[in-house]
């Protein structure tokens, strides 16, 4: 069992969490398996959608309108859900998030919440201010429920047990439901969890969800998930709290038409969401008779602000960027150190904290192959922000010694003369380490080259000496 | 057709063999070659470093050095598209410099029109098709076709060939252990195919895969598409 998983693992940036990760072949191997079983499940369902650059262009368009527009969008969202019987709550952080929803608890009397798998709810830490308040927060998405269980933390943003092995699951199963001879098998598992779940969703008065969209046009809220699990807390207890991210508004009804075949096929590999969950405010005698919206910015406003930045909201949590990733493929996802993990993470998590901390370690994980946005569905340029978020890091820290090496390279390269100059200094430099030819062992921050890799040194005769020798016997 | 030759910085200094086949292959198919003297580096690595201000001065020297010809022609597959993605808009017609600007299997395919060039190499080679060629530049089944006309080759099919090397610049420095593991899968899969070289159109991943296997005692040899079809 891995200890990065844990909640309680040190925070570190990128590089270092990532060598730890590569250590655990197990677990390497389970998210090996689980992204190569979705990623061909995707593919499949998109080859056969006949129009899928048409959908996938809509789908853009109307993210990208959304996200410029939220502004207006916002406040005809608060309108439309006050004329259906709901109430808005405006949130600037998480800290203002978390003290709206514990109150809201906190007023209703119940001590016990079930809640529908959330990505906003985890970035905001809203588990834990629950807690804090003397709240239980009961996860009914199993892969959430499991993790919870365990103590860990999410490792992939659609299935956050992505890490966990289904011998691990039922072990843990096991022990947390005091069912000792529950068997190993998926159906015996289901059953025993949904047992679990199924008394929670009896008793409880609270629900808090997540968004998947918000339908400014209407006030209509939209949760999408696979397991019935948000149809029952979405309909049985008296209260809804739904926590949203401001970016998830969209304007019209029919701009659903268009996501909803875009997310199932790009995140589970489905040609259709098996539960979609649609409310508008409340009905008398149908569901919850008390309906709050949270609006959370959190940073979202600020990600606005930049041109070059801010398509990163047209996100809609698919994952599919997440599943063909070379790297996450390699490290899992607790090496991010955000609930979102993989390329979006890595765009999207810099921006929301400022390029500060661990995040800062982010855009640099990728080497830029642009898989991730060949299947985004919402066209999001991923490599070229997260070059874009390296220029921020770089400007935002005191240049190290990779830093005035790449100025030092900058200014060999500013013209021919300086440039030649730098190659025989090079050659000479390098010439008590190479042996027949190779570079074999790298100094300072080049180190990490020659742990797998040897280069050629600079050539005895560069191409342009080789041209200029030709010219003058030509 | 006057064709200057963008010989990539890496190439110029680590790799003057993939340069010198790119102009003996051009040359025997009949194309004047120039090499502008003052070209230095597009820019690309410090782009991707994170040093925009760096890569805008290199990619308005480049505009300059590379003014004037019918095409410009680079042995990399990088190369090439940052020059089409970036370099281009600071020309004052980006267009005419993004059209202008050739892979080495573009230029041949498309500007040139031929797919046998004429060559004889006896030996198996798996091709690998790199990230930029594939995804930016969507050179397709180019650098293949030209592969499959030369004669003595045996072409294998590569396993999970789209997946990237794990070099991505300065990526394979900074997280050299996570590059370290996408190498060890790439390299397991050429290694898987039998074959006598591994080939790409991109001579930066090529000083990757090579170095990786010279490290580990290998005996497949990495070669740029342009040595192999010059020979």
């Amino acid at each position: 069992m891995s200890a990065a998983a844990s909640r309680n693992a040190p925070r570190l940036p990128f590089e270092r969490a990532a060598r730890i990760a590569l250590q655990d072949e197990a677990t390497r191997e389970t998210v090996r398996r689980a992204t190569a079983t979705i990623r061909a499940r995707r593919a499949a369902v998109v080859e056969e959608t006949p129009d899928w650059a048409a959908l996938r262009a809509a789908g853009e368009a109307i993210r990208e309108r959304s996200v410029l527009r939220l502004d207006a969008l916002l406040l005809r969202l608060e309108d439309a859900v006050t004329a259906a019987g709901g109430e808005v709550h405006w949130a600037r952080d998480a800290a203002e998030a978390n003290e709206v929803v514990v109150g809201l608890i906190m007023r209703s009397g119940a001590r016990e919440v079930v809640k529908v798998k959330s990505l906003t709810t985890d970035e905001l830490g809203l588990n834990d201010a629950l807690a804090k308040a003397g709240v239980e927060a009961i996860e009914t998405d199993l892969a959430e429920r499991i993790i919870q269980l365990a103590d860990e933390r999410p490792s992939h943003p659609l299935v956050p047990s992505l890490h966990r092995g289904r011998p691990e699951i039922a072990e843990l199963l096991r022990e947390a439901l005091g069912e000792p001879g529950l068997a190993d098998d998926p159906e015996s598992l289901l059953a025993a969890a949904r047992q679990h779940l199924r008394a929670a969703f009896l008793r409880a008065r609270v629900a808090v969800s997540g968004a998947n969209f918000a339908v400014a046009e209407t006030g209509t809220v939209a949760v999408v998930e696979s397991e019935g699990n948000g149809r029952m807390c979405t309909t049985l207890p008296e209260t809804l709290v739904t926590v949203m991210g401001v970016e998830k508004v969209v304007e019209e009804w029919r701009d659903l038409g268009v996501l909803m075949q875009l997310l199932p096929r790009s995140a589970t590999g489905e040609r259709m969401n098996p539960y979609t969950s649609l409310w508008t405010g409340v009905s008398p005698g149908d569901g919850p008779s008390s309906f709050h919206l949270v609006l959370v910015d959190a940073g979202r406003t600020r990600v606005l602000g930049d041109p070059d930045g801010r398509q990163a909201l047209r996100c809609i949590r698919c994952s599919a960027c997440v599943n063909v990733c070379p790297v996450y493929r390699q490290t899992g996802g607790h090496a991010y150190d955000t609930v979102y993990a993989g390329p979006i993470g890595a765009i999207l998590q810099p921006q929301l904290s400022g390029e500060q901390g661990t995040s800062a370690s982010l855009p640099y994980a990728s080497t830029l192959c642009g898989a991730c946005a060949d299947v985004c569905p919402v066209g999001i340029d991923i490599p070229r922000i997260l070059v874009h978020e390296r220029a921020k890091v770089v400007r935002r820290s005191r240049p190290g010694l990779d830093g005035r090496a790449l100025r030092a390279l900058a200014r060999a390269f500013s013209n021919g003369e300086r440039y030649e100059r730098a190659q025989r200094t090079a050659r000479a430099l390098q010439r008590p380490l190479v042996r027949s030819g190779r570079l074999r062992w790298f100094p300072g921050p080049l180190a990490g080259w020659g742990r797998s890799r040897t280069l050629p040194g600079v050539a005895p005769q560069t191409f342009r000496e080789w041209w200029e020798e030709r010219e003058r016997g030509a | 057709m006057r064709v200057a030759l963008l010989v990539t910085c890496l190439a110029d200094t680590l790799q003057p063999s993939v340069g010198r086949a790119t102009v003996g292959l051009l040359e025997r198919l009949g194309v004047e070659v120039a090499f502008p003297r003052a070209q230095t580096c597009c820019g690309q690595l410090h782009l991707n470093a994170g040093y925009p201000d760096v890569a805008s001065t290199l990619a308005q020297r480049f505009v300059g050095v590379f003014a004037g010809f019918d095409a410009v022609v680079a042995p990399s597959g990088s190369c090439a598209a940052h020059v089409r993605t970036h370099v281009a808009a600071h020309a004052d017609d980006p267009a005419a410099v993004a059209t202008r600007t050739f892979e080495l299997s573009e230029l041949l395919v498309d500007k040139l029109g031929v797919t046998d060039v004429g060559s004889r190499f006896e030996g198996s080679v798996t091709y690998h098709p790199t990230c930029h060629s594939l995804r930016s530049l969507r050179l397709g089944d180019r650098p293949e076709s030209l592969l499959r006309a030369v004669t003595g080759v045996e072409l294998r099919p590569l396993a999970d060939a789209t997946e990237c090397c794990g070099f991505g610049g300065m990526f394979a420095v900074r997280n050299a252990d996570v590059s370290t593991a996408m190498l060890t899968d790439k390299l397991r899969h050429i290694e898987e195919t039998g074959a006598g070289a591994v080939c790409a159109c991109d001579a930066s991943c090529l000083l990757h895969i090579g170095g990786g296997l010279e490290r580990r005692g290998s005996p497949v040899r990495a070669l740029h598409l342009a040595e192999v079809l010059a020979s």
